[in-house]
């Protein structure tokens, strides 16, 4: 199982929450907008710049910068791996 | 993300002493909800257009209120700010959370998007642990259903066992019911048992080892788990707020040892996490068992793929962006000459009307000429584009293009050492800088907030358009057939400039005075949705128009009075006018101004509209304001005072750059709440302003010396 940091993974992919890390400044509000663990987000587009990207979590669009995104781990969801398809477009 | 909403209205000139009185039978009613689940709008339909802003205890942010009445009952309802969550961890959170513990309500009604169950039942999850009397408002049912996910709410009702109506308050449908439930929950002589979280076993056991601390306390046990459980979260500022709010509640030594107990779980573990997990999960399990679950993502996010793309991201934004201005600029002239001719029309027949009555002659000369004229200046010149500018801004922000132009210029900013949001309030501060000054509330961390509010002033407002545009039409393009174009393309130049300075001016004090790790980033991006015009126009058009009108006549009422005294008051040959002007000179001229233009610049400090009226006037040796007949007359006027392309250019520089009007200022001080920073604000465009001006001055000297 490999572990992803979520500014990583590609856009249209999306992957299940394994952990925020403890030094992470924003940890607290990762954890009130829904980035708890085994929630599934899915990286939905990105800003002309790169940084910020738009996250899809729980309903809502959620846009994280790349620095802050880079604390929270993930595992990618691939072919049958998760509920369902980790791919959409 | 309520940008224009609550920054833009008559608020702004509103003194902050409003505590709204509860006389006795009315129902206080407190409004909750994540951002963008339609909160306002709910709180619209309810009230109508009756609301207004007041104070409460312990933080110095307002909050709307509003009342209506139903079924022969009246009802105060409170706006608390949009949250995610009542942990306390932003100030918008600790209003939130304070008003529910300490103010009381005796009804709070949770709104939530239908379209979105799972991420706002968990808000409402943590407000029922401590406000028993909770009505649930499903707002966007329409939305819900469009997309086929609406939710059962006779088994959401059944689950929680609190009230559940739901609501399409754009369109009105369910707020009478609404009203009915909120009624019927106030009635209640006994609370509802709603149904409450519950945490791993471990966790459940810590909590009533805690609560065992102050079993002997009068609380309720509601309350007292609720304590309990932010003991275990680490939350020693609650224990001050408390002792303070509850004083009979528990002892002092009792505070202190529970805030020992906090602060050393604080430093233990992350309890936070198992919390907001088991709360997640307990909606999740709820929305679930209630709401179709929808697919993952609902979208692919085509509009916001183009938006947001590298190729047109910017070029889109930009283009609505220039339309704004095109709409504003184009669209307030008419309106404008409009005003000027009625105004003068009646300042004709006020005087009239003031020579009937036995007043002194000076007296009705300073009332027509220095109040009257002063004040209807300030409302032609200002009214039209504020008319114009801001409901155009609050339609974009309804439709939910607003925070898309945030997360496209964020790297911008990022770099900058600010936030991303600061693009919206500089936005707002093309309209009216006190407006932006407000506007900075949307950024929730303090620095990057203070960075916005100190560098508004740098882009210029509608106050300072007509300025800028004068001049460039008068010493760059002309006033020909064809000096539209390249006059926009100049005005562009002197917008753009403007941004630049900003972004130059944040990342200086970012790396100085308010040096500091830039704070956490999110932004959520809500879907489109269809502005509600008529509405949206209405509702604008009257802040905008109070705003204006409320302005004219407390700032620029007096300082029309005073600027008239200092025109006609004479000493030996001059007036105490042309004394200022002489005064100024030498700094004018080294600036590459004169006297007459700074003298405009100070007169012009509660309004930034009069500073060419005064200058003329001041030119004129006149006793008042002064309309000038037409463009070529005002040229005239100027080159016969010694002014060429370098004094146009020095004068767009310190109209750029300068101390922000008396309005702006007096806002950043309620905003920020210190006159050390309002001070700052006032030095530092004024230095930039300064120095600009006499480097291009004498960089164009030094260049015309060689050429000659």
């Amino acid at each position: 199982m490999q572990t992803y940091c979520l500014d990583r993974i590609p856009l249209n992919q999306s992957g299940i929450i394994l952990y925020i890390d403890k030094t992470s400044k924003i940890r607290r509000r990762l954890l009130d907008l829904g980035f708890t663990k085994g929630t599934e987000v899915a990286a939905v587009f990105s800003s002309p710049s790169g940084n910020p990207k738009a996250y899809y979590i729980r309903g809502t669009v959620i846009a994280l910068r790349n620095e802050d995104a880079a604390e929270v781990k993930i595992q990618l969801l691939g072919s049958g791996e998760g509920k369902e398809n980790g791919t959409y477009a | 993300m309520g940008l224009t909403l609550s920054s833009t209205g008559l608020e702004l000139l509103k003194s902050q002493d409003q505590n709204p009185k509860t006389s006795e039978g009315t129902v206080k009613v407190a409004l909750l909800g994540n951002p963008n689940t339609g909160k306002s709008t709910v709180f619209n339909a309810l009230t109508g257009l009756k609301q207004h802003t007041g104070n409460w205890p312990g933080k110095t942010v307002e909050v709307a209120t509003g009342r209506f009445s139903f079924d022969g009952k009246e009802f105060l309802l409170v706006d608390l700010p949009g949250t995610y969550s009542i942990f306390a961890d932003s100030p918008e959170e600790e209003i939130a959370r304070d008003f529910l513990l300490f103010s009381k309500p005796d009804v709070t009604v949770v709104v939530v998007d239908a379209a979105c169950l799972e991420r706002n039942l968990q808000l409402l999850l943590q407000v029922i642990e401590i406000s028993p009397r909770t009505v649930l408002c499903v707002n966007l049912m329409d939305e819900a259903e469009k997309i086929g996910t609406a939710p059962d709410l006779q088994k959401l009702q059944e689950l929680l066992n609190i009230p559940v109506v739901g609501t399409a308050a754009r369109s009105g449908r369910g707020i009478e019911a609404l009203k009915a439930s909120i009624t019927n929950a106030a009635l209640k002589t006994e609370d509802d048992s709603p149904f409450s979280p519950t945490y791993s076993e471990k966790l459940e056991e810590e909590i009533g080892m805690k609560v065992s601390l102050f079993e002997q306390t009068p609380l309720d046990p509601r309350t007292k788990r609720w304590i309990a459980l932010r003991l275990l979260d680490g939350d020693a500022t609650l224990l001050d707020k408390l002792n303070r709010f509850l004083p009979d509640a528990l002892s002092p030594s009792l505070v202190d040892n529970l805030a020992r107990v906090a602060r050393a779980e604080r430093d233990a573990d992350d309890t936070r996490e198992e919390i907001v997990s088991s709360i997640y999960r307990e909606a999740e399990r709820i929305a679930k068992l209630v709401a179709k679950e929808r697919q993952l993502p609902p979208s692919k996010f085509t509009a916001d793929k183009l938006i947001t793309s590298k190729a047109l991201g910017i070029p889109i934004m930009l283009i609505l962006l220039a339309l704004v201005f095109w709409l504003t600029i184009v669209g307030a002239n008419y309106p404008s000459q409009l005003l000027f001719a009625g105004f003068s029309f009646l300042e004709a027949k006020l005087y009239t009307v003031l020579g009937t009555l036995a007043l002194p002659h000076w007296l009705a000369d300073l009332l027509t000429y220095g109040v009257f004229r002063t004040l209807s200046w300030v409302v032609a010149v200002m009214l039209p584009p504020m008319a114009i500018f801001f409901p155009l801004f609050t339609l974009l922000e309804d439709w939910g293009f607003l925070p898309r132009i945030a997360f496209n210029l964020d790297g911008l900013f990022r770099k900058a050492g600010s936030h991303g949001k600061q693009s919206l309030t500089m936005c707002m501060g093309f309209g009216c800088n006190a407006a932006g000054v407000v506007a900075t509330r949307i950024i929730d961390s303090p620095r990057e907030r203070l960075i916005a509010a100190l560098t508004n002033n740098f882009v210029p407002c509608n106050g300072r358009f007509p300025t800028l545009i004068l001049m460039i039409t008068l010493f760059f393009t002309g006033s020909g057939r064809f000096s539209s174009l390249p006059g926009a393309l100049l005005l562009l130049v002197v917008i753009v400039a403007s941004v630049f300075t900003t972004l130059l001016v944040s990342k200086l004090l970012s790396k100085t005075i308010l040096r500091g790790i830039p704070s956490a980033f999110s932004l959520e991006l809500p879907p489109y949705r269809t502005p509600q015009l008529t509405k949206v126009l209405l509702r604008s058009l009257l802040d905008r128009t109070a705003f204006v009108l409320a302005r004219a006549v407390l700032v620029a009422a007096p300082a029309g009075a005073v600027i008239w005294i200092l025109a006609n008051t004479t000493f030996g040959s001059s007036s105490l006018l042309q004394m200022l002007v002489s005064f100024l000179a030498p700094l004018g001229r080294l600036m590459g101004l004169d006297g007459a233009i700074l003298t405009g610049f100070v007169l012009g400090f509660p309004a930034n509209e009069i500073v060419l009226p005064v200058t003329y006037m001041a030119y004129l040796s006149g006793g008042t304001l002064v309309e000038m007949e037409s463009l070529a007359a005002t040229r005239a006027l100027l080159v016969a005072n010694g002014w060429s392309v370098k004094t146009a250019l020095c004068l767009m520089i310190f109209s750029l750059n300068h101390f922000p009007c008396g309005t702006t200022l007096l806002t950043i001080k309620k905003e920020t709440g210190s006159w050390k920073w309002t001070a700052l604000a006032f030095i530092i465009p004024t230095l930039v302003g300064i120095v600009g001006c006499i480097l291009v001055a004498q960089i164009y000297n030094f260049f015309s010396f060689l050429l000659l």
